[in-house]
């Protein structure tokens, strides 16, 4: 055995055997921004087996500050993180098998991605695909690890299928937008936090010790100095969709996903939420305002101008993005500024 | 009234007088939330129902999307 992993190896939660295990396993990290850069990074470093990262975006100044693999010369360069965080976990750690995609995860691509994974890392920044990974984790029984965090707070759960109560469970209606790091900010020590606890959850999956699991939603505000955990046991629900003993997986049904549409010939991507709602236009200006831009708003609709792009968010919901033809790209957008 | 919120003794108004309403003083009440009161996971609800006392130990987690 080399000397590689010998710190690890050391550590009696892990251990030889728990360091083959680990080297033999598969993680598919779903996100290549903070949190995902940083739990490749620990994973790829720790030995694991195979670590597939998955992110539809590429690197920008503004991420340069938290998200850890990436460096001046990725976001001169404009390349997808996908590509950026490849070209650094391998010079890391030669050893692990690292795949990388330049993809916009929806259901059919998850579906894919998750076989043969011995655990999946949420470094997502919306609920939209946290959701379909919540149904195609239940499906297929794969465990996974929702992680999320703004500002100086950060919140963390292990999901186990089978046992734990699933996201849909905790959540029961799905969060709406407003707060993202881009409209209020993120340090970089609550992104390390919610890591810590990913890669430590992912680390005992690995080694198979599942009495380890910590079984609490966990949540904290490094700068407010709290820490809460609670247990969550009796939020299971056996009504649940997702989870239940009737269950359906709503979430991998095209009609509940969130619907995107170029609109031909105006440069413009439309982009319709899973369920309609009632936006509170006269709270999200004001958020909007303090990023810098231009906004206007009007009874109907808010409208929000920043460096190349118009957005127009109607009340119940719809967001127009002008001046792209990309999904992607207007997604991104739409999940920057609207959560 | 006095009441521990995430381990903090916290002073909060006479008018807050159930977890709906405390979740509004925090201006949480338009995020989705869990809330532990009293060792007790409250299903959501009940945040409307249950009334907040003097001593009372309140945890509450919200659930954020960025990452």
């Amino acid at each position: 055995m080399s000397e590689r992993y010998s710190r690890q190896e050391l550590f009696t939660g892990i251990g030889l055997e728990g360091q083959r295990k680990i080297g033999s396993k598969h993680v598919l990290v779903i996100g290549a921004g903070a949190l995902g850069t940083g739990s490749a990074e620990a994973l790829v470093r720790a030995g694991v087996g195979k670590l597939t990262i998955v992110d539809r975006d590429y690197v920008e100044w503004s991420n340069l500050q938290r998200q850890q693999l990436y460096a001046e010369s990725d976001a001169l360069d404009r390349l997808p993180k996908a590509v950026a965080a490849k070209n650094r976990l391998s010079a890391i750690n030669s050893d692990v098998d690292i795949m990388a995609h330049v993809m916009d995860v929806s259901v059919e691509e998850l579906e894919q991605l998750v076989d043969d994974v011995d655990v999946v890392i949420d470094a997502t920044d919306n609920f939209d695909v946290r959701m379909i990974i919540n149904d195609v984790a239940q499906k297929q029984k794969v465990p996974w690890i929702y992680g999320a965090c703004v500002g100086s707070y950060g919140v963390t759960f292990t999901i186990l299928p089978g046992e734990t109560p699933c996201l849909a469970c905790l959540l029961e209606t799905v969060p709406m937008g407003g707060m993202t790091c881009d409209t209020v900010g993120i340090i970089s020590p609550a992104v390390q936090m919610v890591v810590s606890y990913q890669v430590t959850e992912a680390l005992k999956i690995l080694v198979e010790d599942y009495d380890a699991l910590r079984k609490k939603l966990v949540s904290f505000d490094l700068w407010k100095n709290e820490h809460v955990a609670i247990n969550v046991d009796k939020i299971k629900k056996e009504s649940c969709l997702s989870c239940g003993k009737d269950r359906t997986y709503p979430n991998l049904d095209r009609k509940n996903q969130t619907k995107t549409a170029v609109l031909c010939g105006r440069d413009t991507v439309q982009i319709r939420p899973s369920k309609l709602m009632e936006r509170d236009l006269e709270q999200l200006a004001t958020v909007l305002a303090a990023q810098g831009g231009k906004v206007d708003r009007n009874p109907y609709l808010v409208s929000f101008i920043t460096d190349d792009h118009r957005l127009v968010i109607f009340k119940d919901g719809r967001v127009l993005i002008h001046g792209t033809k990309d999904i992607s790209e207007a997604k991104t957008l739409y999940y920057r500024y609207l959560g | 009234m006095n009441v521990i919120v995430n381990g903090e003794h916290v002073e909060i108004p006479k008018n807050v007088a159930t977890v709906s309403n405390l979740l509004q003083h925090f201006e949480l009440d338009q995020k989705v939330v869990i809330v532990e009161w009293n060792a007790t996971i409250l299903e959501k609800a009940d945040h409307q129902e249950t009334r907040v006392s003097d001593g009372d130990r309140i945890e509450i987690v919200h659930f954020v999307g960025g990452g």
